[in-house]
């Protein structure tokens, strides 16, 4: 059956927050783990639904670091006050 | 009138000649804005000691949107709070650059009040470029466009704001309507354009003709290029004109046909045009006398950059041929293959042509479904050994599998 979209960005942010501070991950990363995880279950179309979901949420944002990631969020480094 | 501007003999001297010169606008904006006066500070002491005083943001946007907005801070904040946070905004350009003057108003407006007031129009990618405000200011700047039909722009590895010359709207060449397709392709790839999803970012730049005056051809990663199949439309009564008139057609436009394909007898003007490779020259020197073809459309080239990783790639060619109506499908289908490969396959940061580069035209075309043929060769072979097996191979398997054409 197929996953739903809240499952989907669930997975996805247990995945941003398990690698928080050890790797960045991009949105092809997450897409291809869910689909390792979940087969048929899941397509394209559905995990990019999920990726907004989790972006509108604000659970996680993007970032760029000379490509872009989908990360926690954080205050960064470079920020001034 | 905001405090005394800072000493800057050294960006002074940019203000000399007869060019105009950023530094005067910068001087104007910091008439209204204090962001103005602590930026040629924050120069003139960068030119000074020959170091840059920015530091890159990698999180500062807009809820929702991963593109768009390019963060930066100085690392003198103390010395220079003004511009302690000092981001840019990328905002989508309408097609060909045509603005009523109360758009522009209003964008400035908007930036005036948001931001530092400065802008630069357009950026390399197309985009209008406001430079310069505070991360508090950026929702609200979106809002504020947003409600003038303006949205935000790409950046970072997604779809970049497509962009395209005039084309039909004022230029007699246009083989399509490149307006139309660069809006068309805009909408299509919202999604894309505003959530970062590739190895690295990926342009299309759509041209009327061969003259590609958006440089399609060195800046984007997909290149549409406005071109015609039949014969180069001759008025030979114009030609007549242009001879009488003084022209060296000889010297000047058959002689410089790099087709080699042109022939003039001091009284008629002939063209091979099998042999034309439509390079525009001759149009361009005989506008009144010569035009492209009745039966236009575009060739699709694949693969240019700038070069940040890896060096500088010319697009090459891709489709030789393909008319250009609306919806476009049969190329958005073709993106769509390319990017499910290169999303598969590709390192982070590397550029489509460099993935074709690196793993073969060969396999980058038996993967898109699409038939290799000799418009592909960018140039003669350079290597001399050549392997045909796979493809023979692949051929024997198809032919037992009997499978989708
Ligand atoms: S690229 Fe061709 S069609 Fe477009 S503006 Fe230039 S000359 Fe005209
Ligand atoms: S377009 Fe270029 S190649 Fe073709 S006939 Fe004219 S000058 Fe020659």
């Amino acid at each position: 059956m197929a996953k739903s979209v809240e499952e989907v960005a669930d997975a996805m942010y247990k995945l941003v927050k398990d690698a928080d501070g050890l790797k960045k991950l991009k949105a092809m990363d997450l897409i291809k783990s869910m689909t390792e995880l979940y087969g048929d279950e899941v397509d394209k179309k559905l995990c990019k639904s999920a990726i907004k979901e989790l972006i509108n949420s604000g659970k996680c944002v993007y970032t760029y670091f000379g490509g872009s990631y989908i990360e926690l969020p954080h205050r960064e480094g470079a920020a001034n006050d | 009138m905001a405090d005394a501007l800072p000493k800057t003999p050294m960006l002074d001297e940019l203000e000399k000649g007869g060019w105009p010169s950023f530094v005067t606008e910068i001087k104007l904006a910091a008439e209204k804005n204090p962001m103005g006066k602590d930026l040629l500070g924050l120069l003139e002491r960068s030119y000074k000691e020959k170091i840059g005083h920015w530091k890159h943001g990698g999180i500062v946007g807009v809820m929702g949107y991963g593109g768009g907005v390019i963060g930066r801070y100085n690392d003198l904040p103390e010395e220079y709070p003004n511009i302690s946070h000092f981001h840019t905004m990328r905002i989508n350009q309408p097609a060909g650059w045509f603005y009523t003057s109360e758009a522009l108003r209003g964008i400035c407006d908007i930036w005036e009040k948001r931001g530092s007031g400065l802008t630069n129009m357009h950026g390399s990618t197309g985009d209008i470029i406001l430079l310069g405000t505070s991360t508090d200011q950026l929702e609200p700047t979106f809002q504020d466009l947003a409600k003038i039909d303006f949205d935000i722009g790409g950046s970072g590895s997604d779809v970049r704001t497509p962009s395209c010359c005039c084309g039909m709207a004022r230029c007699e060449w246009a083989c399509y309507d490149t307006m139309a397709a660069c809006y068309d392709f805009t909408m299509t790839y919202q999604d894309e354009l505003h959530r970062p999803a590739f190895p690295y970012k990926f342009k299309f730049k759509f041209s009327g003709c061969p003259n590609d005056c958006v440089a399609s051809i060195a800046r984007s990663d997909m290149s549409i290029i406005g071109t015609w199949r039949d014969e180069i439309q001759i008025d030979k009564d114009a030609v007549k004109e242009y001879a009488d008139s003084g022209m060296d057609i000889d010297s000047d436009v058959v002689g410089n046909c790099p087709g080699k394909c042109m022939a003039w007898d001091g009284k008629e003007l002939k063209i091979n045009d099998k042999f034309c490779v439509h390079c525009m020259h001759c149009i361009n020197a005989m506008p009144k006398a010569l035009r492209p073809g009745k039966d236009r459309g575009a060739t699709i080239l694949i693969g240019s950059k700038a070069p940040i990783v890896e060096g500088a790639l010319l697009s090459s060619v891709l489709i030789p041929f393909i008319k250009m109506e609306p919806p476009y499908q049969e190329i958005k289908d073709l993106v769509d293959k390319m990017w499910d490969l290169w999303c598969e396959e590709g390192k982070n940061r590397e550029r489509i042509g460099e993935f074709i580069q690196r793993i073969g035209l060969g396999n980058f075309l038996d993967e898109i479904e699409v038939d290799p043929i000799p418009e592909m060769v960018a140039h003669p072979r350079e290597n001399p050994y050549v392997f045909y097996e796979d493809y023979y191979e692949d051929e024997d398997e198809d032919d037992e599998e009997g499978d989708d054409e």
